[in-house]
C-alpha cells in the first residue's frame, strides 16, 4: 500500500484500535514489570494520538521521493524514533494513565503492538479490505 | 445485394444504432449473454477473476478472443522482447493478476515454496538496500493457468476476430464476432447489455529514419524491432564480431543489452555496442526538490514503469481530480522513459565502458541507409556509426485508430479522446459518450492510456480498472458489490485452489 495523508491516519488508527488492542489485551498479563491494562491501554492511546502528528512528519519526508511511496523498511523503522519519544514523555510522566511503567515492559509491549500492526499492514489487511491498497490506505 | 447472407451490410455499417431486425434482416445470428469481454487477454482475464469472485456465473460472460490463453499475447512480447520463462519481469511483488487480493505476494509464495527468507529479505529491504523484487514471468504464467482453471476461464472463451461493437436500440450493445473458419456464419452477433474492451496495444510503431529504412531497402534483417522476434541478430553475433547499435532508454532497452552481454561473456564474443539516447540523462533530474528522479550514463531510473504512488497513492489520488491540459500536464511530468537501476545491469555496463565495448551516446538519427559488407551506416547529428544491425528498443505505440475496433467506435458511437490522444474513460473505465440506455461500455489496459487513473498498462492497473468497473456493475445492480465478508471467504476458496 502506497498511503495518501488520510490513509495513513485512517490506517494507523483502525490497526492500533482493533490489532493494536487485541495484542495488548493478550500480552499485557505476561508483560515484564506487570503494568496493569490501564497503563498499557494509555500507551496504546498515546501511540494512536501521538501517530497522527508522527504521519504528517512522514507524509512531509515522502514528498522528497520521486514516488512519493514509503517503502516497507520505513515502517518498520520508524518504531525507534516513535518508542525513543513515547519513552521519554512516559518517564517524564507526560501520558495520563500509564504512570510507573518499566523499560523492558514498556519496549517489550511497544515492540510487539508494532510488529504485528506492521505485518498485518503489509498483507493480511488487503483480504478483508480489497480496496485499501488502492485508496491510499483510506478505509471508508 | 450482394453482401452473402450473415454477412454486415452497408446498412449497418452505416447506422450508428442498430435495431433487432436489422440483424435479422442482414441473417446473422444473435446470441444473448449480459455481459461481454473483447481481447482475452489479462484485461479480460482480470475483470472477468472479479466478476467471478464476486458471485456472477460463467454463463453471463463471454471473453471474445484470438488468443487460447489470456497470457498469450503478453508472454510472446516479454520473450521476444529477451524475457523468458525464467526471467524476472518488472513488476512488484504484490502484483498478481491471478489473485485480487495481492496476497500472499509473489514472494512470500516464493519463499513458502523454496522454504527461503531470502525473498522475503529482499522485499523488507527494497528499494534502499536492494533491487526491487519482482517475480519471474513463468511464475506469472503458472498463476494465471491455476486461476484461470479455477474460475473456469476457458467455458466463457470464444474464439474469434472481434469487428465492432455498434449500440443497440433500446439498451446495451451488439458486438460482432468473426468465427474462426469452418463456422456456420461468416459473423456471430453477441447482444449484451454490457460490453468491455481490454485489446491490448494498437499496434508497434517504428521511428521514423527506421520505417523508411525498411520501406526503401525492403530489409527487415538488419533493422529489427525489439518487440518483433530478433534471434538472428544474437546467433549472428555467436558466429563472428559485430557491432550493434541499440536505440531507446527504457526496459526493453536494458534487457537488450542484458542479452547482448551476457552472450558477450558467456560465449566470450567480440560484440561491440552503440547505444543511442534520444534524451541523453547525465543524473538526478526534475523540476524541483519534490520532483527529482534519479539517472546517469544516459539513463532515468524508476523501479517501475510509473512512480510507485500512481497504483493507490498521492499521485493516483491527484490524476483523479484533473482534466485537459492540468491532466496531460502531470503525465509529462512523471512520464518519460526510464528503466530500473539493477546492480545484474549496472555491473555489466561499467565494464563494457570501461573495456571500451559499449559506448552510450545521446544523438538525433537523421538517417539509416546500407554500407558495404552487409553493414549499415546511420548518420547521426552528422556523425557515421557504422553497424551490423539496429535495434530500435523505443516501444513506439501505434495511434489507438490503427485498432479496427476502436476506429469503429470513434467513428460511430460518440467515444472520444483524452489529452493523451488515447480512449476517454470515466473514473469508472466506462468509455464516455458511449452509453446505451441501461448497458454501458468500460475499457481498460493502455487503450485508456491519458485517463484519470494512470498506470492502466500494467498488472495492477488492470485490477484497478477491474475493481472499479466491477464496482460500478455492482451499483447498477447487475453484481453483488465484494465486502469484507465475501472478500475474506473467496480468498480462502483462493487460497485452497476451491473453485469460486
Amino acid at each position: 500500500m502506497v498511503p495518501i495523508l488520510s490513509g495513513r491516519i485512517q490506517t494507523r488508527l483502525f490497526l492500533l484500535a482493533l490489532v493494536g488492542a487485541l495484542v495488548t489485551a493478550l500480552i499485557t498479563p505476561v508483560l515484564p514489570g506487570d503494568p496493569g491494562y490501564r497503563a498499557t491501554f494509555a500507551v496504546l492511546a498515546a501511540v494512536a494520538a501521538l501517530g497522527v502528528g508522527w504521519e504528517v512528519l512522514y507524509h512531509g519526508l515522502m514528498q522528497f521521493r520521486w514516488e512519493k511511496d514509503w517503502p516497507s523498511l520505513f515502517g518498520l523503522l520508524t518504531v525507534v524514533p516513535e518508542g525513543a519519544l513515547l519513552w521519554v514523555l512516559l518517564r517524564l510522566e507526560l501520558v495520563p494513565g500509564a504512570g510507573g511503567a518499566t523499560f523492558a515492559g514498556f519496549a517489550v509491549h511497544f515492540g510487539v503492538v508494532w510488529l504485528v500492526v506492521w505485518l498485518v499492514a503489509n498483507g493480511p489487511m488487503r483480504v478483508p479490505f480489497l480496496r485499501w491498497r488502492f485508496r491510499g490506505g483510506r478505509i471508508g | 445485394m450482394d453482401t452473402p447472407a450473415g454477412d454486415l451490410t452497408p446498412a449497418l455499417l452505416n447506422a450508428a444504432l442498430w435495431t433487432d431486425g436489422m440483424l435479422a434482416d442482414a441473417g446473422i445470428p444473435v446470441s444473448d449473454v449480459p455481459f461481454v469481454s473483447v481481447g482475452g487477454g489479462i484485461g479480460s482475464f482480470v475483470l472477468v477473476d472479479y466478476l467471478r469472485i464476486a458471485g456472477v456465473p460463467a454463463d453471463q460472460i463471454r471473453v471474445l478472443s484470438n488468443i487460447d490463453h489470456p497470457w498469450q499475447t503478453y508472454e510472446y512480447l516479454t520473450r521476444v522482447s529477451q524475457i523468458p520463462r525464467t526471467q524476472r519481469i518488472r513488476s512488484d511483488s504484490s502484483s498478481r493478476p491471478d489473485n485480487i487480493w495481492g496476497f500472499p505476494s509473489y514472494a512470500l509464495s516464493e519463499a513458502w515454496r523454496d522454504r527461503s527468507l531470502r525473498h522475503l529479505a529482499q522485499v523488507l529491504t527494497e528499494p534502499i538496500f536492494s533491487d526491487y523484487w519482482t517475480p519471474r514471468a513463468g511464475t506469472v504464467f503458472a498463476g494465471l493457468e491455476r486461476e484461470s482453471a479455477r474460475i473456469g476461464y476457458p467455458s466463457m472463451l470464444v474464439k474469434g476476430a472481434v469487428r465492432l461493437v455498434r449500440r443497440r436500440e433500446g439498451g446495451g450493445y451488439f458486438t460482432i464476432l468473426t468465427p474462426p473458419a469452418g463456422s456456420p456464419t461468416k459473423r456471430v452477433a453477441y447482444r449484451s447489455t454490457y460490453v468491455h474492451l481490454a485489446v491490448g496495444y494498437p499496434g508497434l510503431r517504428f521511428l521514423p529514419d527506421l520505417q523508411e529504412f525498411r520501406e526503401k531497402y525492403r530489409d527487415h534483417e538488419h533493422v529489427v524491432n525489439a518487440y518483433e522476434p530478433h534471434e538472428h541478430v544474437y546467433e549472428f553475433l555467436k558466429t563472428r564480431p559485430g557491432t550493434v547499435v541499440v536505440r531507446g532508454g527504457g526496459i526493453v532497452a536494458s534487457r537488450v543489452l542484458q542479452r547482448l552481454m551476457d552472450d558477450r561473456a558467456a560465449f566470450g564474443l567480440q560484440t561491440r555496442i552503440v547505444h543511442l539516447f534520444r534524451t541523453f540523462v547525465t543524473g538526478t533530474h526534475g523540476s524541483g526538490v519534490f520532483m527529482r528522479r534519479r539517472g546517469g550514463h544516459g539513463w532515468a531510473y524508476q523501479g517501475f514503469n510509473y512512480p510507485k504512488s500512481v497504483w493507490g497513492g498521492q499521485l493516483k489520488a491527484q490524476m483523479r481530480k484533473l482534466d485537459g491540459e492540468e491532466r496531460a500536464a502531470l503525465y509529462k511530468r512523471m512520464g518519460g522513459t526510464n528503466t530500473p537501476k539493477r546492480g545484474h545491469w549496472q555491473r555489466q555496463m561499467a565494464a563494457g565502458r570501461a573495456a571500451g565495448w559499449y559506448e552510450a551516446m545521446q544523438g538525433t538519427v537523421e538517417k539509416v541507409e546500407p554500407a558495404p559488407h552487409g553493414q549499415l551506416a546511420s548518420t547521426v547529428d552528422g556523425r557515421v556509426i557504422r553497424s551490423h544491425f539496429v535495434i530500435d528498443c523505443t516501444g513506439l505505440e501505434a495511434d489507438i485508430s490503427e485498432h479496427r475496433v476502436l476506429a469503429d467506435l470513434l467513428e460511430h458511437s460518440g467515444a472520444g479522446r483524452n489529452p493523451l490522444g488515447r480512449l476517454e474513460v470515466e473514473r469508472h473505465f466506462e468509455v464516455k459518450g458511449t452509453a446505451s440506455g441501461d448497458g454501458a461500455l468500460y475499457a481498460s489496459g493502455a487503450t485508456t492510456l491519458g485517463g484519470y487513473f494512470p498506470g492502466v498498462d500494467t498488472f495492477l492497473g488492470l485490477q484497478v480498472a477491474a475493481q472499479e468497473i466491477a464496482d460500478d456493475l455492482a451499483r447498477r445492480g447487475w453484481c453483488a458489490r465484494i465486502g469484507p465478508v465475501r472478500s475474506t471467504s473467496q480468498w480462502f476458496r483462493w487460497l485452497l485452489g476451491r473453485p469460486v
